[in-house]
């Protein structure tokens, strides 16, 4: 496969200064991304996924390595120019979905075109509509973000980081707030996700939810341990048919 | 970006928290109303106290004899046979900033018509006395210059003794009265004025040619002062000046020797009394700008804690790719919106307050435009500063460590 590389890192540390103490959360961490992947990274808490994915979002930058987003390298980019890539190459979800209260669903899935000057008005209500309409919220486009259950905001998350179609989209921990049936909800929309075309890195936790990737990155005391790949992914819909049914 | 977004996104974040938007707008509106209605409050009684004043005639100024001389023994001024008829005819003629000139002599006693009579005072007087001390006749006629010359046994009264002396029915004037037993024709009645403002009658009063008080009451050739108008208000010290050369002349004193006549301008009497109210005025201001600085601490907390609060907003805007000076110009635009708004709103309370405390309580209110700008300059520039202050330092941060504040 002529794949291109959408994430290239290389040996990436990153310390934390806690006080006289100095918390070592990635201690040289390399791997590089296709495009179209579906990657779970999995580890213990404080295993430094977090930090990882922060990095890899332009929202944390390394204490040391190379990052090579798309081609560019993100070590030599100034602050405005992080804040351009965030968004128009990534989208990331939050564990804790981190939409604008009393806001409508429509509203924050528009929220990023706001900040994208190439975008008028018409275009980005017809973007965002979209959107939602493509994580299952076709009904819901006018609630108020805080008036919602716990999956439909992180469905409007999602929409949020689906809608400035960007190259790679980065979830932590998704599913870390939602019961069973909820999670395998969002991890069947990220499999429609990435059947679609999109490249998707998903961390969590959970050793279950690695089956339903084509790649698992083990991470252990900020550190790979294990980088493998999985031909038979399992059908996160088909869990979700098999589970008993409790909302009747 | 298209910088119309941020007006749009700004204007969101502020009908979107209502209450918070309400809070803020609440501190400004309290420091500029209350700033506004105190110095209103102040600046009132302080015009009402000087308007009172200047209805005495504010440029009037007064000779009297100089009670501290004659050799220790502390004379009553009136008896002090100091101010002569030469010392009036020369500062008539001599001094260019007077514009109006009246010698003074008085003497009290009784005033009698028929079966009525009232105690009172005469004073002997000219017809520049009506221009110094603002009376205006209202029936009849003032006393002429012919009067003066022939010692007529004419008066003009004020409406306190015409209502002493007379039925309601009867026109006093062309009507004969006795003070002191010398009968007296009444030939005009001044426009009531009303009480001064230290609470003095100053419709009580009769005026006779200064020549007749003179003669034919107190039998003296001296006056008891002289009572003469500046040209306007400012020119009375130059006035002063003028009095005093020509008096130091005709007295001949010379040197330091000191003066035998005492000069004072109502100006001092208006600043001594004004003085008090300065004090007041002085009092309500540091009030007033206590509440300023407390309405800016006030701004300045709901600010600094309702975008200390936003960090995690900031942090989320951030993280979807808001740059810096998006977020600054986001909080800015909030800032100035609402320090605006609430600006307005609180001066158009203060207006109203201040309309009110005159309605309700009936005091004096005055507003100057400067009380009005200062409080909302102050108010708003605070709301507009801490507001974007905060969100400055918010926007330094890294999307992750705003995300991550609590
Ligand atoms: N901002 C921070 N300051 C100090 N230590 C941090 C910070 N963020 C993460 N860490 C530390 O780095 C390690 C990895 O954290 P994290 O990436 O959040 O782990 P995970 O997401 O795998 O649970 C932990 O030991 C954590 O305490
Ligand atoms: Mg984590």
């Amino acid at each position: 496969m002529a794949n291109k590389s959408i994430i290239d890192i290389n040996n990436l540390t990153r310390n934390f200064q806690v006080g006289d103490e100095t918390v070592h959360a990635l201690r040289g961490v390399s791997f590089s991304i296709q495009e179209g992947e579906f990657v779970t990274i999995m580890g213990t808490s404080g295993s430094g996924k977090s930090t990882l994915l922060n990095i890899l979002g332009c929202l944390d930058t390394p204490t040391g390595g190379n990052y090579l987003l798309d081609g560019e390298s993100v070590g030599n980019m100034s602050k405005d120019q992080r804040a351009e890539y965030r968004n128009r190459k990534i989208g990331f979800i939050f564990q804790s979905y981190n939409l604008l209260s009393r806001t409508t669903a429509l509203d924050n899935v528009a929220l990023p075109l706001l900040y994208n000057g190439f975008v008028n008005k018409a275009q980005r209500i017809e973007r965002a509509k979209q959107a939602l309409i493509d994580v299952g919220l076709s009904n819901r486009m006018y609630h108020f973000s805080n008036q919602m259950s716990g999956g439909q905001q992180q469905r409007v998350a999602i929409a949020r980081a689906l809608v400035n179609n960007p190259v790679i989209i980065l979830a932590d921990e998704a599913t870390g707030n939602l019961d069973t049936r909820t999670s395998f909800e969002i991890l069947s929309l990220f499999q429609d996700l990435h059947q679609s075309g999109k490249t998707i890195i998903f961390v969590t936790h959970n050793p279950e939810l690695s089956q339903y990737s084509s790649r698992t990155i083990l991470l252990r005391d900020g550190k790979i341990i294990s980088d493998t790949y999985n031909s038979h992914p399992l059908s996160a819909a088909e869990t979700l048919a098999k589970l008993p049914n409790i909302d009747l | 970006m298209n910088y119309w977004n941020l007006f749009y996104i700004a204007l969101r974040a502020i009908l979107s928290n209502k209450m918070r938007t309400f809070l803020t707008m609440l501190g400004m509106i309290i420091g500029v109303s209350s700033v506004i209605t105190m110095l209103a409050i102040g600046q009132g009684s302080k015009r009402s106290i000087r308007e009172q004043i200047s209805e005495m005639g504010s440029n009037m100024v007064m000779i009297h004899p100089n009670r501290g001389r004659m050799g220790g023994v502390r004379m009553s001024s009136a008896d002090m046979q100091v101010l002569k008829a030469k010392d009036f005819e020369d500062l008539q003629k001599e001094c260019p900033h007077i514009s109006a000139i009246t010698p003074q002599v008085s003497s009290s006693g009784q005033l009698i018509n028929g079966i009525k009579n009232a105690p009172t005072t005469v004073y002997g007087v000219n017809e520049d006395y009506l221009n110094i001390r603002r009376y205006k006749v209202d029936k009849g006629s003032f006393f002429s210059d012919e009067h003066v010359k022939t010692y007529a046994k004419v008066a003009v009264i004020g409406t306190t003794v015409v209502n002493n002396l007379f039925d309601e029915e009867t026109d006093p004037i062309g009507k004969v009265i006795r003070f002191n037993k010398i009968p007296v024709t009444i030939v005009g009645v001044l426009e009531s004025k009303g009480s001064n403002s230290m609470g003095q009658d100053q419709d009580d009063i009769v005026l006779m040619p200064y020549t007749t008080v003179q003669k034919r009451i107190l039998a003296q050739t001296h006056f008891q002062s002289i009572v003469a108008s500046a040209t306007n208000e400012k020119d009375t010290e130059l006035a002063v000046e003028e009095i005093s050369a020509v008096l130091r002349r005709n007295h001949q004193i010379t040197g330091d020797k000191e003066d035998d006549f005492d000069i004072r301008s109502q100006e001092e009497l208006v600043s001594t009394l004004t003085s008090t109210t300065d004090m007041m005025t002085v009092l309500l201001a540091c009030i007033a700008g206590i509440s300023l600085l407390v309405g800016g601490i006030g701004i300045m907390n709901i600010m600094f804690v309702s975008v200390t609060e936003r960090t995690k907003e900031i942090g989320l805007r951030m993280s979807i790719g808001a740059k810096e000076k998006h977020i600054m110009l986001q909080f800015l635009i909030e800032a100035i919106m609402i320090s605006i708004s609430g600006g307005l709103i609180g001066v158009l309370f203060g207006l109203l307050a201040s309309y009110l405390v005159n309605f309700l309580a009936g005091w004096p209110v005055y507003i100057q435009g400067w009380s009005v700008l200062l409080s909302f300059a102050v108010c708003t520039t605070a709301g507009i500063f801490f507001g974007w202050y905060p969100a400055r330092k918010a926007a330094r941060l890294d999307p992750i460590e705003a995300i991550r504040y609590e």
